[in-house]
């Protein structure tokens, strides 16, 4: 299993902050995650209506489509980052 | 020499910039400039009531202690320091805080600059409207022009 979080409006659309989830062998990179993801109801549809708009972190780190995800404890899911 | 690691603070309280500046300087006699860079929460001209300022817990912290330690390799800082609020921000607010320090001037004012077009693309920091009539507004959207910014650094 392992541990995702969401934030922003991704949190919102996905209607919850964390969850635990089992990702099938077949998912190995961050691109194949975010297609398996919006595989998992409306709602995941709904929060990656624009994948391009999605960034994700593995173990808190910013990853790349291209990166492998094996390994991967905790992933975060969210928008565009607008701090500062 | 040894570089010195940044100091950062992700917090919901207010800061106190010369707290912060003491806390860079006290018994130092080597530092030339000291540079502080506040940004706060304005009101876009009336429509906005408050700024609601989500983070994430760990990364956000991860994220900025990157930051600020690619800033004092790549300037040769004495000092840095790094604070970001998250809560809810009123107009007039402050929200985040650099303090840089360095021999001379033009390292203390492109560590600094360096800092927050890097913290504005990569730390994970979101910003939530809400409008002055009382509506909870939207999501404030990633600027293209930060992303620009950004890229002027030739990022390794």
């Amino acid at each position: 299993m392992t541990r995702f979080v969401y934030f922003a409006w991704v949190r919102e659309r996905i209607g919850k902050a964390e969850e635990e989830l089992e990702i099938p062998a077949s998912v190995e990179t961050v691109g194949d995650l975010l297609a398996h993801l919006k595989t998992l109801g409306d709602e995941y549809e709904a929060a990656l209506e624009y994948p391009d708009a999605i960034r994700v972190a593995i173990n808190q780190e910013h990853a790349e489509r291209h990166e492998k995800i094996a390994g991967a404890r905790e992933i975060g899911l969210f928008p565009p980052m607008t701090g500062g | 020499m040894d570089r010195p690691s940044p100091l950062i603070s992700v917090q919901r309280e207010d800061f106190d910039t010369r707290t912060v500046i003491h806390g860079l300087t006290d018994g130092r006699v080597d530092i030339g400039a000291l540079v502080t860079f506040t940004g706060l929460c304005r009101d876009e001209a009336g429509r906005l009531a408050a700024l609601e300022l989500e983070h994430y817990p760990g990364m956000a912290e991860a994220e900025l202690t990157r930051i600020g330690t690619e800033a004092i390799e790549r300037f040769s800082l004495l000092g840095l320091a790094i604070l970001h609020r998250f809560g809810r921000m009123e107009p007039g607010d402050q929200i985040v805080l650099v303090v840089a320090t360095a021999p001379h001037r033009q390292a203390a004012f492109d560590g600094a600059n360096f800092v927050m077009d890097y913290l504005k693309t990569s730390a994970p920091f979101w910003k939530k409207e809400h409008g002055s009539d009382g509506s909870t507004g939207d999501w404030v959207a990633a600027r293209d022009a930060d992303d620009e910014a950004r890229l002027r650094w030739n990022p390794r």
